[in-house]
């Protein structure tokens, strides 16, 4: 007897933010809006109309000041990533050094799962940025 | 006699109502939180009501806000 399987594998090639945003979108079925930004809050790219994607980010930016200030009072390391639950849906954030990827998502989504794809989308953009560098 | 047995059910149906709304008011409070993960693999849970998630919730509130009204 012959078992067979279909093997499913993930990307990681170097994609601009607008394409690695539309294939996450694709691939995801719990995140319902992406934005990539600057840690400043510039949105670099989104899933969502510009007005939307800027709201979305300067909120996400006072998120992720809210956490580094519980970072400083605990002196723990930088800040990687977080999760904001609430009856009406969840935020993640993923931050590196100067950029934080942001999603929302109905309640109960795969916590772990959603970590991945936006660190992934943050990753494939790093790839982009090296391969225009080059 | 049969007024009694009127009384019972309604009791009872009045407590079962009341135990459905406290366990949702508090399963609602329990789903409301701030997970901040950090380098080191560290993690802290803030949950609704403490000072620090009480200062980050109505922005997460904010992201929610906006995706629904862009959608």
């Amino acid at each position: 007897m012959r078992i067979s399987a279909d093997l499913v594998c993930a990307s990681v090639a170097a994609l601009d933010a607008t394409a690695a945003i539309a294939e996450l979108r694709e691939l995801s079925t719990q995140i319902e809006s992406v934005v990539v930004a600057g840690r400043d809050g510039a949105v670099i790219a989104s899933s969502v109309r510009e007005a939307t994607a800027e709201r979305i980010a300067q909120a996400a930016q006072a998120l992720v000041g809210g956490a580094d200030q519980v970072r400083t009072d605990l002196g723990r390391e930088a800040l990687a990533q977080l999760q904001a639950s609430t009856p009406d849906g969840s935020v993640f954030v993923v931050v590196d050094g100067t950029r934080m990827a942001v999603a929302t998502t109905g309640t109960d989504p795969t916590v772990g799962l959603v970590f991945y794809d936006l660190k992934t989308l943050l990753r494939q953009i790093d790839g982009a940025g090296d391969d225009a560098a080059a | 006699m049969p007024r009694r047995k009127l009384v019972i059910p309604v009791v009872i149906g009045a407590g079962s109502f009341l135990g459905t709304v406290l366990y949702r008011r508090r399963s609602v409070r329990n789903r409301t939180r701030v997970d901040v993960y950090f380098d080191d693999g560290s993690m802290v849970s803030l949950a609704a009501g403490s000072p620090d998630a009480d200062a980050m919730l109505p922005h997460a509130e904010e992201v929610l806000a906006a995706a629904r009204e862009g959608a």
